[in-house]
């Protein structure tokens, strides 16, 4: 047991001068950012700085060079972590759905608390259902994925991982991979998720739904934060002519 | 309308521009994993008739050198084959179901322990496959052949290890191999992001690969392992040359019991090209559908 005992005022997520390589190729050179419970960040950033790195630092997909990663005040990247309860704690969405193509969209939700956290399946089974509903996908739980369309795809991953029960959601573009109409189906089930007081950390190109629904923003270029902010002082009064030059090829 | 044909080229009917067929670079790069049974399920249906008259005439044709008819030599064939079948052949598929329970058994922990966490695992059973892969299966018999006991001694009991069962023990190192590859492929082709979505809801490595993985390519290998099978029953005569009593062997000793005339080879031993076959044909076809139905549903 850590002899500090995390409470919710303190961050939920908090790292400390991360560094991250892949063999000589160092990907964060000092990652410092704090998350409160219920806040929702957004990670921007071009091509290769680093994003999805960064994230997939928070539930140990990736493991780290140097500095520190608390997620509700237990250090990450310890030895003697309990993996398990980390990776319970913190659900994660990808850009390529990967949900497991031979099991229907139920079985998908219900696998890992049944599985992995030897859950009664009838009450999962009941919150899977809950869950579908919540992501609009009722009558399509016994589709299989590859019944689904990329946006359906995307939402029972969500789902997925909301059946865990987590504390925080990590996503990971998960709306580069989908066309136009179906975008918008995923950011407001995100959207949504939000309202209701869920830890959201974000990476995204979508610039619109980061302005409407992030708290901070953060943007990274190769390896370093360059700038953050809420919003409103982000997308005006961006400093750094990295920031400039990446917002006004995007906006 | 209809312009000039370009090898592996084809124009649609809609418009003479040449398009490019899809083609499976596994296939071309002659690593089929059923590329025998997708030879033998593509035979043409006379093939059958054909290779059947070929049993009967060939006599006929070799009969102007000798006293010795046609019509003798196909009735000694017929007088032989329900022996030739039955004592035969069916110990053939014996030999072939046998071999291949062993070799997968022990091929699916070979093909597990090649895709291990612990380096010294994976490089051993990577050498063990590559080893027995490539290795002439005949040498691997004689090896299997001279390296076991004739008898093993189990406290007061004597067990005599019969040749047929040596011979089995030497097939199944190769198809060991085979079916450790097929099961190395199956997991590998699995999308990384299987493993990660896995790792991420908190699923162990082992339960990832049990629960996720392993149920996702089990269809996938059933072709191959399929293959494996066609291959291996072709290639029990070679028991023959172990002594094993097999359908080779007895053609042999029925040749000699007809006095050993030169007429008499064709006949016999067409005959047994043609019953492995006719053995394998079904399921060369079966594995060529469960095949391509695999494939158009992943
Ligand atoms: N497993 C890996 N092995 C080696 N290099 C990697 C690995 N994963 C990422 N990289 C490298 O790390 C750098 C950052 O990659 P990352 O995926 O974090 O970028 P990103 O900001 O998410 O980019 P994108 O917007 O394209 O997703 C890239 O140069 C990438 O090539
Ligand atoms: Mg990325």
């Amino acid at each position: 047991m850590n002899t500090t005992q995390w409470t919710p005022d303190q961050p939920i997520v908090s790292m400390r001068d991360v560094h991250k390589s892949f063999g000589n190729l160092e990907v964060l050179k000092g990652i410092s950012l704090d998350v409160r419970k219920g806040e929702v960040i957004c990670i921007i950033g071009p091509s290769g700085s680093g994003k999805s790195t960064l994230i997939r630092c928070i539930n140990a997909l990736n493991d780290i060079q140097g500095g520190s990663i608390k997620v509700e005040g237990q250090e990450v990247h310890d030895k003697n972590l309990d993996k398990l309860e980390l990776r319970q704690k913190v659900g994660m969405v990808f850009q390529q759905y990967n949900l497991f193509p031979h099991k229907t969209a139920l079985e998908n939700v219900m696998m890992a608390p049944v599985k992995v956290l030897k859950e009664p399946k009838d009450e999962v089974q009941e919150r899977a259902l809950k869950l579908l509903k919540k992501v609009r996908l009722d009558g399509k739980e016994h589709s299989y994925p590859g019944e689904l369309s990329g946006g359906q795809q995307q939402r029972v991953a969500i789902a997925r991982s909301l059946a865990m029960r987590p504390d925080i959601m990590l996503f990971d573009e998960v709306t580069a991979a989908l066309d136009p109409e179906t975008v918008k189906e995923v950011l407001i089930t995100i959207k949504e998720l939000a309202q209701e007081g869920m830890t959201c950390i974000l990476v995204t190109h979508e610039m619109g739904f980061a302005r409407e629904i992030a708290d901070h923003i953060y943007f990274t270029d190769r390896g370093v934060i360059v700038e953050h902010g809420p919003p409103s002082t982000f997308f005006k009064n961006a400093t750094d002519p990295r920031t400039q030059e990446f917002l006004s090829q995007i906006l | 309308m209809a312009g000039r044909r370009i090898p592996g080229v084809t124009a649609s009917s809609a418009t003479d521009l040449p398009v490019l067929l899809a083609v499976d670079s596994r296939r071309l790069a002659g690593n089929d994993p059923v590329g025998f049974c997708r030879w033998l399920a593509a035979l043409p249906v006379w093939f059958w008739p054909l290779a059947a008259a070929l049993c009967v005439l060939w006599p006929a044709l070799a009969q102007a050198q000798s006293g010795y008819t046609y019509t003798e030599a196909t009735r000694a064939l017929f007088k032989w084959l329900p022996f030739l079948v039955t004592s035969g052949f069916l110990f053939n598929v014996v030999i072939s179901v046998m071999t291949m329970l062993i070799g997968t058994l022990a091929g699916v922990l070979l093909g597990l322990a090649q895709i291990s966490v612990h380096t010294p695992v994976r490089i051993v059973a990577k050498s063990l496959t590559q080893a027995f892969r490539n290795s002439p299966w005949l040498v691997l018999l004689f090896i299997v052949l001279l390296a076991f006991p004739f008898e093993v001694e189990i406290g007061a009991i004597r067990i005599v290890i019969p040749d047929w069962m040596k011979a089995v023990f030497g097939l199944a190192l190769p198809i060991m191999a085979n079916i450790s590859e097929v099961v190395r492929g199956a997991v590998q082709s699995v999308p990384s992001g299987q493993w990660e979505a896995a790792e991420s809801l908190a699923y162990t490595r082992t339960q990832t690969l049990w629960q996720i993985i392993l149920p996702q390519c089990f269809k996938r290998m059933i072709p191959p392992w399929m293959n494996w099978y066609a291959i291996l029953t072709m290639a029990t005569p070679l028991c023959s040359l172990l002594g094993v009593e097999e359908l080779i062997t007895l053609s042999r000793q029925a040749i000699e019991a007809e006095d050993n005339h030169p007429e008499l080879l064709v006949p016999f031993y067409t005959f047994a090209l043609l019953i492995f076959f006719a053995y394998c044909y079904p399921i060369a076809r079966l594995t060529i559908a469960l095949e391509r139905r695999f494939t158009v549903k992943l």
